[in-house]
């Protein structure tokens, strides 16, 4: 059957993947945001995972405002990288596990978690930058080491899903996976944050103490973080600092009890802070290394 | 029962709701368009028959024509939205927020660096108020 071994949380600031495509990760100003995943991407290729479920939010680019869905899963064959007003990022087309992604849909929803279903859909930075970092760089001539099923989130219109529902949806995907007959490891990606405020007058708000605690509480309070109302993200993290509810549905998809593997906190990338975490669950000492 | 917005106290911050969502659809679904380079194309030969294709109201129509940033997200416009507008004149996110901060890019990209704009003094509108900002 198939296994969540680890979980990942990793911001997908757009800038970071603009750093890769243009080759500028040596100059001053990014070494040190791409120095953390160094340990990251070595982690990774021990992990081996068979599948990534990569949760993240689209930004406007399939889901304008005519249509918000706030959860939709890729059940498509493959996914191409959008053209989000600057080309398409030159990275590798994201291939699904298809045959997974429909038996997810199918238990998620008997779950009591009513997905959208995604048969066609070209994916943005938010899909795409959590990969380009944890996998190195990738042209559009390769492929990624492994398939991908993808979970958009609605974080752009107020409100986002509760971390609570996102910390028990985390826990449906957890029992459709186990519920797969095929011997695979999955990792899954909670993606987006850390405290960042794009918009109006209070943008570039960074709150490194806040974030600190949200990283901390992952491994020591999950259940208490996650019933971290929206007002307190929006406060204490920026108006699209609630993204990190995101990271609820990758806790809630492991062990109770994990290990903290790696951690990665940088200002600035762009307007964000940048984080990143590896937990890994207990019974996969291989990955917890 | 009104839903109880508990977010209308932050400071500097318009926060994207349902009622904004409303208000800025046909001003969203503009900017939006532009991400494609066809629909460039042709907002940049001709700002006002492009802008006659949506139906969004003459205050939000000025200001996509005066680029009033902050006004644009008054009027109910999304920062992701807006920023493709921005992306069409060759406006990054990072100069968008020195706009919209009033600092100025170099002001703005300086206080990135050093670590961003710190949460004390920030978390309330009297906290702004009592500094005389609005």
């Amino acid at each position: 059957m198939a296994r969540i071994t680890a979980g990942v949380g990793c911001s997908h600031v757009p800038a970071i993947g603009v750093a890769m495509d243009l080759g500028k990760t040596d100059e001053p100003y990014w070494a040190p945001c791409f120095a953390g995943f160094e340990k990251s991407r070595e982690w990774i290729k021990d992990a081996r995972p068979d599948v990534v479920f990569l949760v993240y939010n689209d930004h406007c680019t399939v889901f304008d405002a005519s249509f918000i869905p706030t959860f939709a899963l890729g059940c498509a064959a493959e996914f191409a990288p959008a053209d989000e007003g600057w080309g398409p990022r030159p990275v590798p087309v994201v291939r699904n596990h298809q045959v997974m992604a429909s038996h997810v849909a199918q238990s998620l929803i008997l779950d009591e978690f009513d997905m959208t279903i995604m048969n066609e859909m070209e994916v943005d930075h938010g899909l795409t930058v959590p990969l380009s970092l944890m996998f190195g760089d990738l042209g559009v001539d390769d492929e990624w080491p492994c398939l991908v099923i993808p979970l958009c989130v609605n974080v752009v219109q107020y409100p986002a899903p509760t971390g609570n529902r996102c910390y028990n949806l985390g826990k449906a995907i957890r029992r459709a996976v186990e519920s797969f007959d095929e011997d695979l490891k999955v990792v899954i990606f909670g993606t987006g944050g850390m405290s960042h405020q794009l918009q109006y007058k209070r943008a570039g708000l960074i709150n490194k103490e806040w974030d600190t605690q949200f990283m901390d509480r992952l491994t020591s309070d999950p259940v208490g973080l996650s019933q971290t109302p929206h007002v307190e993200y929006l406060r204490e993290a920026g108006s699209e600092g609630v993204e990190l509810v995101m990271w609820h549905i990758m806790r809630g998809a492991l062990d109770d009890e994990v290990d903290e593997v790696h951690r990665h906190y940088h200002v600035p990338a762009s307007n964000t802070a940048v984080g990143h975490i590896i937990l890994a669950n207990r019974e996969y000492p291989g990955v917890a290394k | 029962m009104a839903l109880k917005k508990d977010y209308e106290d932050i400071p500097g911050t318009l926060v994207f709701d349902a009622d904004r969502g409303r208000e800025g659809y046909h001003l969203n679904q503009f900017c939006i368009s532009l991400r494609l380079q066809g629909n460039r194309d042709a907002f940049n030969a001709d700002e006002g028959a492009y802008l006659d294709r949506y139906p969004m109201t003459a205050e939000q129509r000025q200001a996509v024509v005066d680029r009033d940033w902050n006004r644009l997200l008054e009027l109910g416009g999304n920062i992701y939205y807006t920023s493709k507008l921005g992306a069409n004149d060759g406006i990054t996110f990072q100069q968008l927020a020195g706009l919209m901060t009033g600092m100025g890019n170099e002001a703005y990209r300086k206080m990135m660096v050093d670590g961003g704009r710190p949460p004390d003094g920030n978390r309330y509108q009297h906290e702004w108020d009592d500094k005389g900002e609005n």
